[in-house]
């Protein structure tokens, strides 16, 4: 997985395989869409079922409540759009309509993460992770690649609880394989070491920025690599297994920091194991235009900023 | 379906004792709101006692018709509904907006499992009959049940019902009856003061809706549109149903500060007579 030609794959599109999936599995699967039926992987579903499938146009607000009266009638709905719209701009609705009335759709946000690139800061959702995981029921599932993407969209249906799964639109490093095993609310090591001296927990496409992190580092400092692809509910044993292993934790995520994954790593570890922490995102700032390479380096979330906050943090 | 005067009558006299224990209610709870309530009396009894299939022994009957109330701050005509239905104990409604009560200040699913929805913030009840109605359609159920959607006016400020009215126009979704509560106020003042929604037959109309225009007082013109509307195979129909908010207490009547307080014991207590007597035309009682 780090040669110069390892196989790229939008997330988004294993999402889009996985719903055609989760359709064939459950025939009360359903997928609902705000004019973005192609960017958000959704044609694949409405081509395989058309009677399964509703186009409410550009109305993210009423996406998510029709999906909220479609589960009330034994429905699983899957609604699609960009991150900013869904969850972004449809927040209470998702909030009241589907999770405090206890129905279980799975929200599926598009294009999350500065890696948009050239569409600018208006389209990049950096904040999805902090508004969707603090409402109760929730699930919040972020990818590291397009296969996990589709094990999750697949696992998801299957549950009976609200769901954001979050999505990258670029073409990403697959990382793992069809036989690496998915389970909501299970993290696991990808990049193991004896004796570690810093433990990274890394979510969604940034995970590969860690592992080549881990690699070029690997015969001076000792890292282990944790992929947390759930965000909530949070694997708190693995956590505080690796904070206890390596007493030093940096977290990764393409998300603001305040409120994302790394916070909540830092909920649980200030709580059953304080260990020094660093934490990798964008800092509270708004994202623009550009190569998804060179958001990256600005807001310095790639392999060389995760080097020096390693180097930082061993000090 | 013709009505008999006696059925009126006994509709009347029902949405009566629906008046008196949502004045009851708040009276206990010294909060939420008393206009909207009143003014929906009529509406509530005639879907209860005449229109809606339901089965109070079996709430979770899945032929039900389903009813989404959206401006879930009417909930004391709901629960006292409920109440007269025999879903819930008449004892019980005193304990509206209590700490552990069922009855909770906005409708609460996760408090009483009968409830469709759970409902507050308002624009969204409407887009939850859509999802209810494709759903039927998908499942070749749309002439099994119909789904009853509960507008306010002062809701229609919001985009989202637009959206999902638009949504159902689209979709020709016949199997939905929408009401509206015309009744002209919202929290600020008058609707047409605050945001202008006339002529809001004519927006109806434009979003492919069939639109029935009523007193939302009169028994048989409410059993006439619900009968009506089912008559209808072409488009989802709204009636707008115009009403008095405050309806049945004369004091209350048509005053939009009567939106979000509850009556204070002495207004209670008039409230309670003038319910009881029928606005004094029984002399013999509470003199």
């Amino acid at each position: 997985m780090f040669d110069e030609k390892v196989e790229q794959v939008p997330i988004r599109k294993g999402f889009g395989e996985g719903l055609v999936q989760a359709g064939e599995e459950d025939p009360q699967v359903v997928v609902l869409c705000a004019d973005l039926t192609e960017s958000s992987q959704a044609l694949y579903f409405k081509e395989k079922f058309p009677n399964r499938f509703v186009e409410v146009g550009v109305a993210e607000q009423n996406l998510a409540s029709v999906a909220s009266g479609m589960a009330a009638m034994g429905k699983i709905p899957f609604i699609t759009s960009y991150a900013m719209f869904s969850p972004g701009r449809n927040w209470e609705q998702i909030r009241t309509t589907i999770a405090y009335n206890n129905r279980p759709v799975k929200i599926a946000g598009s294009h999350a993460g500065i890696s948009v690139g050239p569409d600018g800061g208006t389209h990049q959702a950096i904040e999805d992770i902090a508004i969707t995981r603090v409402i109760p029921r929730m699930v919040v599932i972020s990818p590291c690649d397009a296969l996990e993407a589709h094990k999750a969209t697949v696992a998801a249906a299957k549950t009976d609880t609200p769901v954001y799964i979050r999505l990258a639109r670029e073409k990403t490093p697959v990382m793992t394989t069809d036989a690496t095993p998915f389970e909501i609310g299970k993290a696991q090591i990808f990049w193991k070491s004896d004796k570690p001296q810093v433990g990274i927990i890394a979510t969604g496409a940034l995970l590969h920025q860690a592992l080549r992190a881990a690699k070029e580092l690997q015969d001076k400092i000792n890292i282990e690599v944790l992929n947390l692809s759930t965000i909530k509910p949070l694997d708190e044993k693995a956590i505080i297994d690796l904070a206890k292993k390596a007493g030093r934790i940096i977290t990764v995520e393409e998300h603001q920091i305040r409120g994302g994954m790394g916070s909540a790593v830092a909920e649980c570890l200030a709580k059953h194991s304080p260990v020094p922490m660093r934490f990798i995102g964008v800092d509270d700032q708004f994202g623009q235009s550009g190569t998804p390479e060179e958001l990256i380096e600005h807001y310095g979330m790639g392999k060389k900023a995760i080097i020096e906050a390693v180097k930082d943090l061993i000090k | 379906m013709d009505i008999t005067d006696e059925k009126v009558i006994e509709l009347e006299e029902k949405a009566n004792q629906i008046r008196l224990s949502i004045i009851e209610m708040l009276l206990e709870a010294k909060s939420g709101h008393t206009a909207g309530p009143l003014g929906m009396a009529d509406i509530f009894t005639t879907l209860f006692f005449h229109t809606i299939r339901h089965n109070p022994k079996k709430p979770d009957w899945p032929e039900r018709d389903r009813l989404v109330l959206s401006n879930g701050h009417i909930c004391p005509v709901y629960y006292s509904t409920l109440a007269h239905a025999g879903y819930i104990p008449l004892a019980e409604l005193k304990t509206l907006r209590k700490f552990g009560s069922r009855l909770q200040g906005h409708p609460h699913r996760d408090f009483l499992s009968i409830l469709e929805t759970s409902s507050g913030p308002l624009g969204s009840g409407l887009s939850q009959a859509v999802g209810m109605a494709l759903a039927d359609r998908m499942d070749a159920k749309e002439d099994k049940r119909r789904i009853y959607s509960l507008l306010s006016d002062g809701e229609h400020d919001e985009g989202q019902l637009w959206e999902a009215a638009m949504l159902a126009g689209k979709n020709k979704l016949r199997n939905i009856t929408a009401v509206v509560d015309r009744n002209n106020i919202q929290i600020d003042g008058f609707t047409e003061d605050i945001m202008p929604l006339e002529s809001l037959s004519e927006r109806w109309k434009a979003w492919n809706w069939h639109v029935i225009e009523i007193d939302g007082h009169n028994i048989r013109e409410i059993v006439d549109a619900f009968e009506k509307a089912k008559a209808i195979y072409e488009k989802p129909t709204v009636i707008i149903a115009h009403t008095i908010p405050g309806k049945g207490v004369k004091e209350f009547e048509r005053d939009y500060r009567w939106h979000g307080k509850p009556p204070n014991v002495e207004e209670g207590k008039m409230a309670i007579a003038e319910l009881r007597t029928l606005g004094g035309k029984i002399k013999s009682e509470h003199q």
